[in-house]
């Protein structure tokens, strides 16, 4: 067998005649300062941030202490993401910074007695190494064949410069692994994305009902701020999971359905409100397309009928449906996050969007309000040059309905077995570690053994930094500018960044990166300052505002231009081919997709083996923060839930380490350890997604739990937008240490 | 004036910000915590439920840990305060041996700490830095002889419990069940 061109490369660094050893900032441990009394608080600082420990993207102020050290981190009372409060992941990201496991200095993968190992590197050396490879990729293959996989905003300035470069194959696994079924599930009834943060108007919801979204678990902020103030109104809470999550053990009715089955419960509630007739019947007439198609089709999808497929009572399904009808139009179904779970996720997610159509909660108050995102323009720049052909021209014609690139679609382009003429030869991956978020890890590997180029760059090392031909190391967000926050909400709003300290190490921002490799690709026409406050202040002085003045406040708020919900009575256009919110979807009738969703039945575990569900948990973020010396601390490994029963059954004790092995002969990496809880049923085992760290320069994560990713080899894509269903594989327990298995 | 912390079961999530908070707020070192969360679940699949509560030192008005220091330096303040004057502390354990809710540690600079309902903060008519970050809003500060205060009437309206009542310390944490 041949070798393989890219070793995961496990062992430390060595070091390159003393280039990054000399610098004694490397051996510094994580700054901790005694606990001494109060400090001199005339010494206190603080600098506006938006907080990149996850998407939600807070706004808060960090406070640097008498020796300019970040000293906290709190949110700024005038941002409508955090109001003032910061989760755990972001109260705690300055563990980000501290961590003393961050990626330090270039490296670059070398070959030394036979072995592959990384280098440390001069920052000049790893450009003039990246774009030379970039040249030769445009030269063979045209500058289309390199590929961005992104996430967070170090990524946006690596668009720029793939753009400039002539390459529009970017993509970020948030899409197809995550949220993309409900964007096309919402787009196709109601002509509008969801987007984040999701529009739901959970402060004046009376009756929130959310279909396996653990709101609490996950720390979407402003999303549980105001899950906490409608359980103060006593509003009504009907929580649809198989698990008892947080969110359940605070609602009046849990319906712990049995998995893979919620489609058929939609429909039976739709069945229960069309029925009954207790839809917002000005609000469909005016407003919807399709109406009768749906009263036909729910026609038999009765309650009795879904009891048999969901083991929800039809009492219980009744009664919930009247209950939504008689809060309506302030009943919101959340559109939920992470959904791709089984394949038919779109149509799930559209049952979702039509039972709120049905109750009349898209645009109303205590359902879901028109977000307006402020308008700044873009710094100049010349144009950018055409690209020949996009991921678009790849699938021809194919997941037409996909509003965004497809990422699990640019490992098949890269795979060997790409036929096509849009074959994509080089990748750069910014801040997204792919091994833990694109399902069936081989492929991925097999595609990264065929690339030509993979350069990586993040503030730590992940399993993803261990195939990398170069790593370069991004300095955290809170040692850096980038762009500004303008996320939709209520109220437009601008939320900056700006540095709170220097960059430790010899880590850089991304903005810096791409200028510097702009220069080396002869590109700087399109970047053309000196600093990315430079950048930041140009675009505020265009909307009247400024880099010091948002030094002062961090979030600039500005008046809404049209109003948040429908008026009575008001005419308007929806983003759909009818301009009506369409109950029957024409556009996906055109596709030769069901219509109107339908049931479909899954495949259930086979004897001796449980459904394997995974989630959120409020300290942490996928697995980029389980290394963070603070949330760590809070979380050091997932363990895996376990009904009583089943730990009987295969007698497991509470605490007890065990392996997991699926369907398909798979065995984690790592032991978990066993939590017998009442929580969960007998049917799936549950975990935390994110640990499992294979890379040993984890030190503190490194074996620690198990990586959910690595069992998930049964995908199940979406026919109508490639979304990978995650949660059809299944799991048994292995309960002696298996033979070790080399990891290639 | 007699401060007290009144802590909503039903909205805590448990998510621990209020153990980060404090960890920065107060310089606590990693691997030391002077609050931290506890789930309890009760009943069985699929009748079960839980409790998710934040728990710290209860400030108790009958303090076992002040009675048994023999330097001094745990002792009240206004309001009812429990602290440790550190300069005088010797670190020599008893007190967190006598605590009868493990809310004392040994800092590794040599003396015990705990939570001081960030009396820094609240002297300065801040709240303390657990109470101002938690997302849920579920814990509230306040003095229980003021009768307008938060702290006051949600004890009057609410159905309330505090940790270990039989031990007699008369703890200055309620919780709201």
């Amino acid at each position: 067998m041949n070798k393989s061109r890219r070793e995961f490369i496990k062992l430390s660094a060595i070091g390159a005649g003393g280039l990054v050893l000399a610098n004694p900032l490397l051996n510094a441990m994580i700054g901790q300062v005694n606990a001494a009394e109060p400090m001199d608080a005339s010494k206190i600082k603080r600098f506006p941030t938006y907080c990149e420990v996850c998407f939600w993207k807070c706004a808060g102020w960090v406070y640097t202490d008498e020796k300019g050290e970040i000293w906290k981190i709190e949110g700024n009372e005038d941002d409508p993401h955090s109001n003032g409060r910061f989760c755990p992941r972001g109260t705690g990201g300055i563990g980000m910074y501290n961590d003393p496991d961050r990626l330090k200095t270039p490296l670059m993968r070398v070959e030394e007695n036979g072995k592959q190992t990384f280098e440390e590197v001069s920052w000049d050396k790893a450009f003039r190494f990246i774009a030379e490879k970039m040249n030769k990729i445009k030269d063979e293959s045209g500058a289309e064949s390199l590929a961005l996989f992104k996430h967070g905003s170090g990524g946006a300035h690596f668009g720029k410069l793939f753009k400039a470069f002539g390459s529009r194959n970017i993509t970020a696994p948030s899409y197809a692994q995550c949220r993309g079924p409900r964007e096309v599930g919402f787009h196709t009834t109601f002509g509008s994305n969801i987007n984040s943060p999701e529009p739901v108007d959970l402060e004046n919801t009376k009756c929130l009902v959310l279909i396996g979204n653990h709101i609490g678990e996950n720390m979407h902020n402003s999303h549980v701020q105001e899950m906490s103030k409608a359980i103060d109104r006593g509003a009504t809470i009907i929580t649809v999971d198989p698990r008892l999550s947080t969110a359940a053990s605070k609602s009046k009715y849990w319906l712990p359905i049995k998995p893979a089955t919620d489609l058929a419960l939609l429909l039976a509630w739709m069945n229960v409100i069309v029925t009954e007739e207790l839809y917002d019947k000005n609000y469909i007439e005016q407003y919807a397309y399709g109406l009768e198609d749906l009263q036909a089709h729910v026609a038999d999808k009765t309650p009795e009928w879904a009891e048999k497929i969901t083991t929800i009572s039809a009492d219980v399904i009744r009664q919930t449906a009247r209950e939504m009808a008689f809060h309506a139009p302030a009943t919101l179904i959340h559109p939920g996050r992470h959904v791709t779970w089984y394949g038919d996720d779109t149509q799930r997610c559209r049952a979702m969007a039509m039972l709120n159509a049905l109750l009349g909660s898209w645009g109303r108050k205590g359902g879901f309000y028109f977000p307006e995102k402020a308008k700044v323009p873009s710094f100049p720049h010349p144009g950018y040059p055409p690209a020949s052909w996009t991921w678009n021209d790849y699938l021809d014609g194919k997941y037409a309905l996909a509003g965004s690139s497809i990422a699990n679609v640019f490992v098949d382009m890269s795979h060997p077995d790409n036929e096509s003429d849009h074959k994509i030869k080089g990748w750069f991956v910014v801040g997204t570690n792919l091994i833990s978020t694109i399902p069936d890890t081989e492929r991925t590997l097999e595609a990264i053994q065929n690339l030509d180029l993979l350069v990586v760059v993040d503030t730590m090392p992940m399993e993803i930094t261990g195939y990398a031909d170069i790593i370069l190391p991004e300095c955290t967000y809170l040692e850096r500018y980038d762009d500004m926050r303008l996320s939709p909400n209520r109220v437009p709003n601008i939320a900056v960044r700006v540095p709170a300290v220097k960059p430790k190490y010899l880590s850089k921002p991304s903005d810096w990166i791409v200028r510097k490799l702009a220069k080396k690709l002869k590109l700087s026409k399109h970047f053309n300052y000196e600093s990315y406050a430079e950048v930041i202040d140009w675009q505020l002085k265009q909307v009247g505002s400024s880099l010091a003045e948002l030094k002062e406040k961090g979030v600039l708020k500005l008046d809404r231009k049209s109003p948040m919900f429908l008026e009575e009575d008001d005419y308007h256009e929806f983003g759909t081919s009818t301009g009506m919110i369409e109950l029957y979807s024409l556009d996906l009738e055109m596709e030769g997709f069901d219509p109107i969703p339908n049931y479909t039945p899954h495949p259930e575990p086979p004897q001796g083996y449980y459904r394997l569900n995974y989630g959120r948990a409020p300290m942490h973020t996928f697995g980029r923060t389980v290394n963070n010396p603070n949330l760590n601390e809070l979380m050091s490994e997932n363990c895996l839930w376990v009904n009583p029963f089943v730990a009987a059954d295969n007698n497991l004790e509470n605490g007890q380490e065990v392996w997991l092995k699926n369907q398909d002969g798979v065995v984690s990496e790592f032991p978990i350890k066993v939590r017998v809880t009442e929580r969960i049923g007998k049917d799936n085992v549950y975990m935390i997604h994110g640990f499992g760290r294979a890379n040993k320069k984890l030190k503190r994560s490194y074996g620690k739990g198990i990586s959910d990713t690595q069992l998930v080899t049964n995908v199940m894509v979406d026919p109508i937008m490639g979304g990978t269903g995650m949660r059809g594989n299944f799991v048994s327990f292995v309960t002696d240490k298996p033979e070790s298995e080399v990891v290639s | 004036m007699r401060y007290a912390m009144v802590i909503d079961t039903k909205k805590c999530v448990g998510c621990s910000d209020c153990v980060v908070a404090c960890q920065n707020e107060n310089r606590v070192p990693i691997g030391y915590c002077r609050d931290w969360v506890i789930e309890n679940a009760k009943g069985t699949f699929p009748n079960v439920s839980i409790e998710l509560r934040s728990e710290r030192c209860n400030h108790c008005e009958n303090s076992p840990c002040v009675r048994c220091c023999p330097t001094g330096a745990s002792h009240y303040e206004e309001g009812g305060l429990v602290k440790v004057t550190r300069h005088e502390c010797i670190g020599c354990g008893a007190c967190v041996q006598s605590c009868p809710y493990d809310a004392r540690y040994s800092h590794p600079d040599g003396f015990v700490d705990k939570c001081t309902f960030c009396h820094h903060r609240i002297s300065e008519g801040k709240l303390p830095s657990c109470v101002s970050v938690c997302p849920t809003e579920c814990m509230y500060f306040g003095d229980l002889d003021d009768k307008e205060s938060k702290v006051y009437q949600l004890l009057q309206n609410r159905d309330w419990k505090v940790l270990a009542p039989e031990v007699g310390t008369k703890p200055h944490v309620y919780y709201l069940v």
